[in-house]
């Protein structure tokens, strides 16, 4: 595909993270493209710096070289027309689901009713409807993830950004949450960028695996991904889907001798614990 | 372990009266080292509360006492919470008020006492700066403490959903980091009243402190411990109502290890 018309434009972009010494590469001129409308899944070896892409397009990274765009548009710091989830949850615990839901709407200046309107019918849809008055600490890590989604579909973003969304889940509330997933972008049609190393999970979810290698990353295989939608959890039981896998899993296989590195985040390099220290 | 053995906590509290009626009685006394043979026995300290119960001075001494810890302690909670909001998130900030901040700290706020009365036109003024002072410190450094603790993912989230520069601080740096300025406050609190006390032993007319040290100087020996006890009860009781204050607002918060 041509970059003309893409949602998303990665065009040989390097990134750079942690600070002074310390510094280094991990994406070197990588380039990717993605339709609008678009899943596309990232699958690549711990550290290989697809979490790292993901913050980048948020735009809570800078690039070291080369231009991210969206819509043709470069990307200039974070807009909640990009969405971006975590592997945990980034729930405000100081407020109750429904306020949560509620907060892009509100820092547009939309009024109270309207907005918590909004936030209610994305909960309904999220399977929440109920829990509105509910604390995060008080519900589990499935339903914690499914208001992080609703608080950032919330605001119709173009762009979903996902870094290991489901990650921290159990076996089956996960496969209900791609499911979940796969029916509120049916509906809504954001283009999403979906990083994940669980090869069942990309392959299920995407229209197109990336494949990406490790340190500095580049992409090493890209695979279209046949199946019809919508798609149900008796997919992953196909013969198809088994020997698509198969053939995904020995492509990562090649990438994979250097030995893992640290896990990269979205917002950089772990940070280091702050300097100050307090006796009181 | 506040609800077990009940029973226990009592006759340990009991004991240990027991053994100051015994002592202050019958005038114990280590040549050289310690004498109780002027420290008032239980029994007299009661019969001094009741007395200062039915004096007509008492609501004066209250009211001096609570308004100076009300004036410098809220004067240091604006200041502490607003600038250690400011410190903990701009960089600027810190870097042009951090180091001057650093000198003063470690100077104990009673030892501003004889400038502060140097300094302000009445003493009522300078036992007020005491007070402050004393106060500013500690909710000023679990302020900034608190900010610099927030989850940056909170931050980058709250940002992704469109929150801008100032309602990033009323939105979620303040909240986040509100346990850590309870703490604070609840802290600065307790030295609020220890920084009075010895302000008003020196500058006062009325208050507490002075009611105590005013004891002293005319030989009413059971009301000294009189004011030592209220002295007490009022920044337990202080602390305990900022920290019933602080649950109340943070409903959502339960500190992970028992240990605020």
């Amino acid at each position: 595909m041509s970059p003309q018309g893409a949602r998303v434009s990665v065009e040989r972009v390097s990134l750079e993270v942690g600070e002074g010494a310390a510094r280094f590469e991990v994406l070197d001129g990588l380039s990717l493209v993605a339709a609008p409308g678009e899943l596309v899944c990232l699958v690549g070896p711990s550290g290989c710096g697809k979490s790292t892409l993901l913050g980048a397009l948020a735009g809570h990274l800078p690039t070291a070289r080369g231009t991210l765009r969206v819509d043709g548009e470069p990307i200039a710091g974070p807009d909640p027309q990009r969405g971006l989830v975590f592997q945990h949850h980034t729930l405000f615990p100081w407020k109750t689901v429904l306020a949560n839901v509620a907060h892009g709407p509100k820092m547009k200046g939309v009024d109270r009713e309207t907005r918590e309107a909004e936030a209610r019918g994305l909960l309904e849809q999220v399977g929440l409807a109920g829990f509105e008055d509910r604390y995060p600490r008080e519900l589990s890590g499935g339903m914690q993830q499914r208001v992080e989604i609703a608080r950032v579909l919330i605001n119709r973003p173009r762009l979903l950004l996902m870094d290991e969304p489901f990650g921290a889940l159990d076996a089956l509330t996960r496969l209900r949450m791609q499911e979940l997933l796969l029916s509120l972008w049916s509906r809504l049609r954001p283009t999403i960028v979906f990083v994940t190393h669980d090869i069942d999970e990309a392959l299920f979810l995407a229209d197109r695996v990336m494949v990406m290698s490790a340190g500095p990353a580049r992409i090493v295989e890209e695979i279209a991904v046949p199946f019809e939608r919508p798609r149900r959890a008796a997919l992953l039981t196909r013969a198809d889907f088994t020997v698509l896998k198969r053939r995904s899993l020995s492509l990562l296989g090649e990438g994979t001798a250097a030995p893992a590195l640290d896990r990269l985040t979205p917002l950089g390099a772990p940070l280091p614990a702050p300097r100050w220290r307090y006796a009181t | 372990m506040s609800d077990r053995s009940p029973g226990l906590r009592l006759l340990s509290l009991l004991g240990c009266v027991l053994l100051w009626h015994v002592a202050a009685t019958r005038h114990l006394s280590l040549p050289g080292l310690v004498t109780f043979a002027n420290v008032p026995s239980p029994a007299e300290v009661l019969q001094a509360a009741w007395a200062l119960l039915r004096s007509p001075k008492l609501a004066a001494h209250l009211a001096s006492s609570l308004a100076r810890v009300g004036a410098g302690f809220g004067a240091a909670m604006l200041v502490g919470v607003g600038l250690g909001l400011l410190i903990g998130r701009v960089r600027w900030v810190r870097a042009a008020l951090l180091p001057p901040l650093e000198v003063l700290r470690p100077i104990p706020a009673v030892a501003w006492i004889p400038l502060a009365i140097l300094m302000f036109p009445s003493s009522e003024a300078s036992m007020v700066f005491v007070t402050f002072t004393g106060a500013v410190f500690p909710i000023l450094l679990n302020t900034i403490h608190g900010v610099e603790a927030i989850d940056a993912r909170l931050v980058a989230s709250a940002r992704s959903l469109g929150t801008r520069r100032w309602r990033l601080f009323s939105e979620v740096v303040a909240p986040a980091a509100a346990p850590s300025i309870v703490t604070g406050l609840s802290i600065g609190m307790g030295t609020c009243w220890f920084c009075l006390v010895t302000a008003e032993m020196i500058a006062g007319q009325y208050g507490i402190g002075y009611f105590t040290w005013e004891s002293y100087t005319v030989q009413n020996y059971p009301a000294i411990v009189v004011g030592m006890l209220a002295i007490g009860a009022l920044g337990m009781g202080s602390s305990a109502l900022i920290r019933w204050a602080g649950d109340r607002l943070m409903p959502w918060y339960r500190p992970q290890r028992g240990a605020r």
